[in-house]
């Protein structure tokens, strides 16, 4: 615990550092609770079910496997990985 | 009934073989017309693509929820011989069961009180006592090395962990099986069980909503209700009624309907037992495939504008069938779909619907669904079916086994 997260950055293809995020559509979460469950602590859910990436959503090298995952998993299409 | 000759045109989802097996049904309407249409049991529309039930269950201005029954009636059959139920009766129980039966703004708030008591952290609280019932009840006939699947195991779960959680109990349990079967199953063919069945359980919950009432104190279901505040104001009575009834209906033949299918499943694949004992972190993707493969639960919407779908002029007042299991079937989305994977990667299954109605007990019905398979094969790691043929299904609106010898 208290450990900070890792490298904050992934290399693209050209070579150009790149910070992935995930993100949560807040419209269209309906709390399937599914992310969550797939991606343990990547998600925190609110009493409502609703969810929201922990922290800022930055995703390490070897979260982006695990965070595909809830992409694949939402029925709500309500999460995206995105490059900022 | 008629035989159907058409499934596209015609389909008729009592037809014992749509119970039994509608897999192949779906897919045959998936590949010729995805928007099948029949006039039977009062006429309604109904899609198999996961796309177009994605879509629809999202459109709630031209698809509403004030009517989710999948079939209507007008007057009870002539002849037909039941007690009346008199006019304060119905005034009584004319509640409504908020909020799958609502459409915003009433169905907003609504939700809104009732997911507090089924988030993940609330219902953890009833996995314990899940479990030792799911034990006591597999003790209960083990010695015998045969049982019922459904009748005696999957079918007892559901009502004692709902009974539970709303504070009544649980030696009723029996018998509120039987009311929301005859109101939700049976009750689908049969207007008059239909009507018994629901005065039966308005009833029984308006007397224990005034024995809460009496007793205040409880930490229950009903309790919360009583004492929850929408906007400063309490939840008025016939509210709290309306909504213990949907939790009663919503979350007995659902339940149990997943649990059977699962244990079914399970009887006829002993790689998918051993995979289960030998990779138990597999549960929960587990249950969510089971969930995808053998949906239980087909919803209706009642059309509120004169609108299209898909080239399919549909006219207000028209019904569509939420088949969330074909769209769970749809190989545009899911590879394999009629192959269970217990670790499938890409499963954004619909089980428990899409969009603003999502499924509020959908945290209850997993766990129920891993505890109950859990605590089976920890007992009864080897068995089968004792005879496929003498398995029989429910159909409709919920579709599970209902007798379901295994041995072992
Ligand atoms: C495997 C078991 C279950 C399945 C497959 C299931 C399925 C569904 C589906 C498909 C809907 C959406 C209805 C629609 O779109 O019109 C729904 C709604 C609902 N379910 Fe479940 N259900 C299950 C268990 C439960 C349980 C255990 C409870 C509660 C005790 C429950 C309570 C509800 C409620 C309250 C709603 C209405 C939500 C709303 O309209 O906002 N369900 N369920
Ligand atoms: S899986 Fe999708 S809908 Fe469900 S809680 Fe996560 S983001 Fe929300």
């Amino acid at each position: 615990m208290g450990r900070r997260p890792g490298p904050r950055a992934a290399i693209d293809a050209g070579g150009l550092v790149v910070v992935m995020k995930v993100k949560v559509d807040s419209e269209k979460c309906q709390g399937h609770n599914r992310c969550y469950a797939m991606a343990p602590g990547m998600f925190k859910v609110d009493e409502l079910g609703y969810a929201t990436p922990r922290g800022d959503g930055t995703l390490t090298p070897d979260k982006m496997a695990l965070a595909q995952k809830a992409v694949d998993n939402c029925p709500e299409r309500a999460i995206e990985i995105v490059d900022e | 009934m008629p035989e159907v000759k058409d499934w596209t045109t015609d389909y008729d989802i009592f037809d014992p073989s749509y119970k039994k097996d509608p897999f192949p049904i779906w897919d045959e309407i998936r590949g010729q017309c995805p928007v099948a249409h029949s006039e039977r049991w009062g006429g309604s529309f109904m899609p198999t693509r996961y796309e177009d039930l994605f879509n629809i269950a999202r459109d709630i201005t031209n698809f509403s929820s004030r009517n989710v029954l999948v079939t209507d009636f007008e007057a009870p059959p002539e002849g037909a011989v039941y007690e009346e139920p008199t006019q304060e009766d119905l005034a009584q129980y004319n509640v409504g069961a908020p909020p799958i039966t609502s459409d915003p703004p009433v169905h907003t708030w609504a939700r809104k009180l009732l997911l507090p008591p089924f988030s993940v952290t609330s219902v953890s609280k009833y996995e314990q006592e899940t479990r030792e019932l799911c034990a006591e009840l597999v003790d209960g006939f083990i010695k015998n090395g045969h049982a019922d699947g459904a009748a005696d195991y999957a079918q007892q779960i559901p009502s004692r962990v709902i009974a539970s959680m709303l504070g009544i109990p649980k030696e009723k349990a029996g018998e509120f099986t039987e009311w929301v079967r005859g109101f939700l199953e049976l009750g689908l063919t049969d207007p008059v069980l239909r009507q018994e069945s629901a005065i039966n359980i308005f009833k029984y919950l308006n007397e224990q909503i005034q024995e809460h009432k009496a007793n205040p104190g409880h930490d229950d279901l009903i309790t919360y209700l009583l004492n929850a505040e929408v906007d400063g104001e309490p939840v008025p009575e016939g509210h709290v009624l309306g909504t213990c009834f949907l939790i009663l209906v919503a979350g007995i033949d659902t339940t149990w309907s997943s649990i059977g299918s699962a244990i079914w499943h399970l009887a006829q694949h002993p790689e998918d037992r051993a995979r289960l004992i030998n990779e138990p972190e597999l549960i929960d993707s587990a249950v969510e495939e089971l969930l995808r493969a053998y949906s239980p639960v087909t919803m209706a919407r009642y059309v509120a504008n004169d609108t299209e779908y898909a080239g399919c002029p549909m006219s207000e007042g028209s019904k569509v069938l939420m088949n969330f299991p074909a769209a769970n079937r749809d190989p545009s989305v899911f590879e394999n779909p009629d192959k269970v994977i217990l670790d499938r990667e890409k499963n954004p299954h619909i089980a428990f619907g899409v969009g603003i109605h999502r499924c509020a007990g959908s945290n209850l019905a997993r766990m129920e669904m891993k505890v109950s398979i859990q605590e089976w094969l920890k007992r009864i790691p080897e068995y089968h079916l004792e005879n496929p043929d003498a398995v029989t299904w429910a159909g409709g609106q919920v579709r599970g086994p209902r007798l379901m010898p295994v041995a072992w």
